[in-house]
Parts: structure tokens; sequence; C-alpha cells
């Protein structure tokens, strides 16, 4: 890579490395620690100090846990658990980045009365997450008979103030010309989106869908509510549910190949989905 | 191809007029530019044709048919942008063709068309780039190429050259002229710029502040200005307008030259406007009006001399032959072909006609 004028040098450039490396040591390492204590026996990782190399059991680990070890426990298996929790946290993405475009669509494009209350309205949403207003969303769910179900699982979770917001400054760098060249080629509003839009705003969409997956994968307190039995049960819930024992009847290597397993799809879906990510969270120039 | 009619066009945005009531009947096939300075509305009124903005009242007819309340596309009318505004993520074909796809023309037809217009804009080999991969003139053959496909009742360009190198934007000016020619399009043209407005033009509406000071052909807009503001914009460099005293059948110009003209007025101030042009040097002849000169330009065949009528700072532009021999401080005497003098009333600005033959 060429150096750029503004790069560093000498002991600067060896401070700004140590200070990066630290960095990602400090994140990286119970990462890895999770994944070492996935290659060994729960005696082996209950006796301090844990090894710091790969255990011999790692196979025999993983194998459980697919083949049986995690229904045991929780009374579902592994596939299930990744099985919910991919469809909930897709199903957040989509319904999220849905429920925002056209959001987002209906305040730039349009105008209708109130457009600016209802951009206000959404934007003070902002301040209210949902731990905010868990009990009438529950009370909601349960009047609607939406416990125990994906739906109940997704619904709550995917109107989302910060991707409306994103969508709409995206929205509003595209040029009125572009808009009124469709309105003389004859695209009304459907087409418009289809057509212009939408294809103009995947790199954006992109970037959103991966955030959104990433926050549908790791919800902790609302599926903790909203579920009961344990077909429903998310990665990470069941994880909590298997620790949940005395320490020494927790099943802790199978815990750490459950964690390395709850990581690994958000880091799939960042790794393949970089280059877009990237481009959609840099990319201004239309 | 059709005939468009403005009938006391006015466009008011919050209380305000912007458009000041525009009458114009077009005649089908004709080439009317829209001229006048930035924010005098022109633009403005080629949108209300094109149905991007509101009319706030009056009509537009386009080919017999009152539009007001019609979308853009139902208008039968194709859109030229200043920027063009190509669809970033299509292709060159699919921006032409986008348009005629929405209106459902069969496979073949759409085909003819795109295989004309590329042929005559000469994009036939950039079909397959997109925009990006495109200079600044192929963008806008590119959109002159999306409105010829969709041979539309009137063509509607909005400054289209604005964004070129000059080169380039004789090139095109060259083009569409020529396109004109060839498809007889009813069309409308904005621009602020005078040579593209007398170039192109069947005939001109000039605009000024929302109102139109003179609709007709850019000969008659350029001979008989029919107000100051008019014959100041037209014309390049442009006219000298002197406040001038007249009486006793001849004007008084600043500094007290006193010059004979026939025709004039019984008596009052009035503006006199001289074209550049039509000055010619005279010399220390009697009658002649002195200018001193403060600077000179020369452009090959014609030299302008910028000065001031002497005794005075009331500024005076006179042309002289490209190899004039005149400098910086010299002192010209100038006199005007008298059948060349425009007078303007100084309240109203409009021009003032003498009575001929009295």
């Amino acid at each position: 890579m060429a150096e750029s004028p503004l790069a560093p040098r000498g002991a600067t450039r060896i401070w700004g490395h140590l200070w990066m490396i630290l960095g990602v040591f400090v994140v990286v390492f119970p990462v890895y620690y999770v994944f070492i204590a996935s290659t060994h026996s729960t005696q082996t990782i209950l006796r301090p100090p844990l090894p710091l190399l790969p255990g011999p059991e790692g196979v025999a680990n993983y194998r459980d846990a697919f083949s049986g070890g995690i229904d045991r426990i929780g009374g579902v298996s592994l596939w299930r658990l990744l099985g919910n929790t991919a469809l909930i946290a897709v199903g957040i993405a989509v319904g999220k980045i849905a429920i925002s475009m056209a959001s987002a669509y209906a305040i730039v494009f349009f105008r209708f009365p109130l457009r600016m209350a209802a951009f206000w309205l959404i934007f003070i949403t902002l301040m209210l997450p949902v731990e905010v207003r868990i009990q009438p969303t529950y009370k909601v769910m349960v009047d609607l008979g939406l416990i125990d179900t994906y739906a109940g699982l997704i619904l709550p979770l995917i109107a989302s103030a910060t991707a409306t917001l994103l969508f709409r400054q995206f929205f509003m760098t595209i040029p009125d010309e572009l808009l009124e060249a469709a309105r003389v080629d004859g695209a009304g509003p459907w087409r418009f989106f289809r057509d212009i839009l939408w294809p103009l705003s995947l790199t954006n969409v992109a970037a959103i869908f991966v955030i959104q997956f990433i926050y549908g994968w790791t919800q902790y307190l609302w599926p903790l509510l909203v579920t009961n039995s344990n077909e429903m049960n998310t990665i990470v819930i069941a994880l909590r549910k298997m620790i949940s024992f005395a320490d020494a009847e927790t099943p802790w290597n199978l815990v750490m190949v459950t964690s390395v397993l709850a990581i690994l799809p958000p880091l799939l879906v960042v790794v393949l989905m970089q280059r877009w990510f990237v481009k959609g969270l840099v990319e201004t120039e239309k | 191809m059709a005939r468009i009619l403005l009938n006391d066009v006015r466009k008011t945005y919050d209380r305000q007029e912007v458009i000041h009531g525009i009458t114009m009947d077009i005649a089908d096939g004709e080439f009317v530019v829209i001229v006048g300075p930035s924010g005098c509305g022109k633009s403005t009124l080629l949108r209300m044709v094109a149905g991007l903005e509101g009319i706030s009242s009056g009509t537009i007819e386009i080919g017999g048919k009152v539009v007001n309340a019609l979308e853009p596309r139902d208008r039968n009318i194709a859109m030229v942008f200043q920027n063009y505004a190509l669809y970033p993520h299509m292709t060159v074909r699919e921006n032409m063709v986008y348009g005629l796809k929405i209106a459902k023309l069969p496979r073949a037809e759409i085909d003819q068309r795109l295989a004309r217009a590329a042929k005559m804009l000469e994009l036939e080999p950039y079909l397959d780039r997109k925009p990006r991969a495109l200079s600044g003139g192929q963008r806008q053959r590119v959109a002159m190429g999306r409105a010829l496909v969709r041979e539309p009742a009137a063509f509607l360009l909005d400054e289209p050259l604005s964004n070129l190198d000059a080169k380039l934007r004789l090139q095109m000016r060259l083009q569409i002229k020529d396109m004109h020619l060839r498809t007889g399009q009813t069309t409308l043209y904005v621009t602020h710029d005078q040579v593209e407005a007398m170039t192109l033009a069947d005939r001109l509406i000039v605009m000024n502040s929302g109102i139109a000071d003179q609709i007709g052909t850019p000969l008659e807009v350029y001979e008989r200005p029919a107000s100051e503001f008019v014959a100041g914009f037209i014309g390049s460099p442009a006219m000298n307008i002197l406040t001038v005293s007249v009486g006793d059948g001849a004007a008084i110009l600043p500094g007290g030259r006193r010059l004979s003209l026939p025709g004039l007025p019984a008596g009052g101030q009035f503006r006199l406007g001289l074209r550049p042009e039509d000055l010619r040097l005279a010399g220390a002849t009697e009658g002649a009006i002195p200018v001193e000169l403060r600077s000179l330009e020369r452009l090959g065949a014609d030299a302008f001399g910028y000065g001031v009528i002497e005794g005075t700072d009331v500024p005076m532009t006179v042309r002289l032959p490209g190899n004039s021999a005149a400098k910086r401080g010299d002192r010209l005497g100038v006199l005007p072909h008298e059948s060349r003098l425009h007078l303007f009333s100084v309240e109203t600005g409009r021009r003032f006609e003498p009575a001929r033959g009295a």
C-alpha cells in the first residue's frame, strides 16, 4: 500500500501499533479464551488456571453439543436454537429495513399534513429503548396471544428510529432532478421506489442489515420475557439457562461450545458483507 | 407535435407572486427560448409547463388540452435537466428506454426508437456503459437521447448546456439546432446565455423578475428592445445606457454635449440606449461624443474600448476595428447611428416609440 503523506513515522508509528495491538488483545482475548475452554473438559475448565492452548476434548465437545448434549440440559436441540435465533435476527433486520425505508420514503418524498410532526415523533422514540416500554409491550403481546411465537419475538423490535433516520439522510442526498426525471418518464411512487431508490440504497440496506442482524441475534431481555417454552428459546437465552445451575453442575464445556456457536453467525455476516457494509457507511457520493 | 398556449400563467409561493401572468402562443414546431438572469423565474415557468410545479392561476394548454391538473407523464412532454439527472445505476440503454418501458411500448418499437436516437446522437458505442463512465458531453447527449426516444409533443430543456465547457457547448448547440430541424418538435429552452438564446430561438421570451418583458424573434429583440432591461440584457458587450434630458429636438448628454436627433419627444428626462456596435468613430467632428478610453479588449476581429464620457463618470463602450491603434488614455469622438437609438422611459423602463413621420 502506498504510504499516505499523513502516515506517522518512527516512534509515533511504533507506539500507534502497540496501542492497536493492545486494543485488539483486550477485545479478542476473552473470545479466544472461550474458544480454548470449549476444547477442554468441564473438570479442566473448573480447575484453575485454564490452559492457554486448545485441549484434546474439542472434537468430542462439539460432537456432543450437536448430537444431543444441549437437549439433555435445555430440552431443545442446538440446531433448533440456532434456527430460532437466525429466524428472529433475520426477521428483525428485514422488518426494520422494510418499516424504516417505508417511513423514510414517506417523510422525504411526500408532502402530507403533519409530516414534520411524524418525523419528530419517530425521532423522539430514539429516547425510548425497548426496556422502557417493556411492560405495556408485554401486555399487548399477551392480549394478542403472541407469547411463545416468532411474531411475538420479532414484531415489537422492528420499529427503528435509527434506521429511519439513516435512510432519511440517504434519501435526502438523492437529487430532486432524479425524482423529477422519473416523474417525467412516467414512474409513479411505487415504480420510483422499486426501480431507482431501492437499487441506489442497496449498500445502505446492507449496512443496516448487518447492524440489525447483530442487534436481533444478541437480544436477551425481550426473548426472555416473551418465551416460556424451551422450543422457542434463542441461543443467548439457552446459554443463560444452561449456567443457572450450581457451578459444579454446569456443563461448562458445552456452555463454551454454545458461546462459540453464538458468536460465529454474526461474525460470518460481518465478514461476508464487510465490503458492502463499509461502502454503505462511508459512501456519500451518488 | 403540439402547440403550447400559455394564458396568463401565474405562480405564487407563500402568497408571494413570482410569475406575474405570462401569455404566449407557441406554434407547433416552434423553438422558443426563455432567457433571463438567474432568479427571473424562467426555470419555474418551464417547470410549470412540465408539470413539476403547480400553476397558481391561468392555464397551460399542450396540443389543445388544458394540462393544469395533469401529472408530467400525462402531458406528453420530455425534459432535459441541467445536471442531466441520469439514473446512476442504469446503463445508457436502460436510461434511455426507461420511460418507454413504463409506457409499455412493444419491444420492437422500443429497440427501433433507441437505435434511431443512439445513431443521431452518436451514442452507439456507449449504450452499455453507466453514466459515471461517461464524459460531461456524453452524459448530456444521453439526457437528450432519453428525451428524444419518447417522441413527445414538446421538448423542455432547462439550461442543458450550462455544465459543459465552451467548445462542447458550441458543438451541442449546433447539435440541438440540427435535432430541432430534423424532428420539428415544439421546443421550450431555458438559458441565461444570450448567445444560446439568439442562435437557437425562433422566438425569445426575455424574462425579468417574473414578467415577460418582451416576446419576439431574436432580431426584433435585438433591434427594438421593449424595455431598458431587455436592451441591457441582450447584446454583448451590453448596450450603453445614459440618462439624457430632451428639449428643442436635442438630447443633452451627461457632460453637456447636445445631440440633435430626429423624432425626439417634446421634453423631459429619458434613458438613451446606444449599442457599442452602433457608434462610429468621428474624430473631432462637431457634435461627436468625446470618450476617454480607460481600457481596451482585443478579440481579433474586433476590439472593445471601455471608457467614460469626457468630464463625467458615465461609462461608454465603443466597438473598434480589430486593428485599431487606439490605446488607454486616448480620446475618441463617436457618433451614434441616428436610426439605431433606443429611448426608454425613466419611470417605467419601457421603450419610447417616436411618432414616425410626424
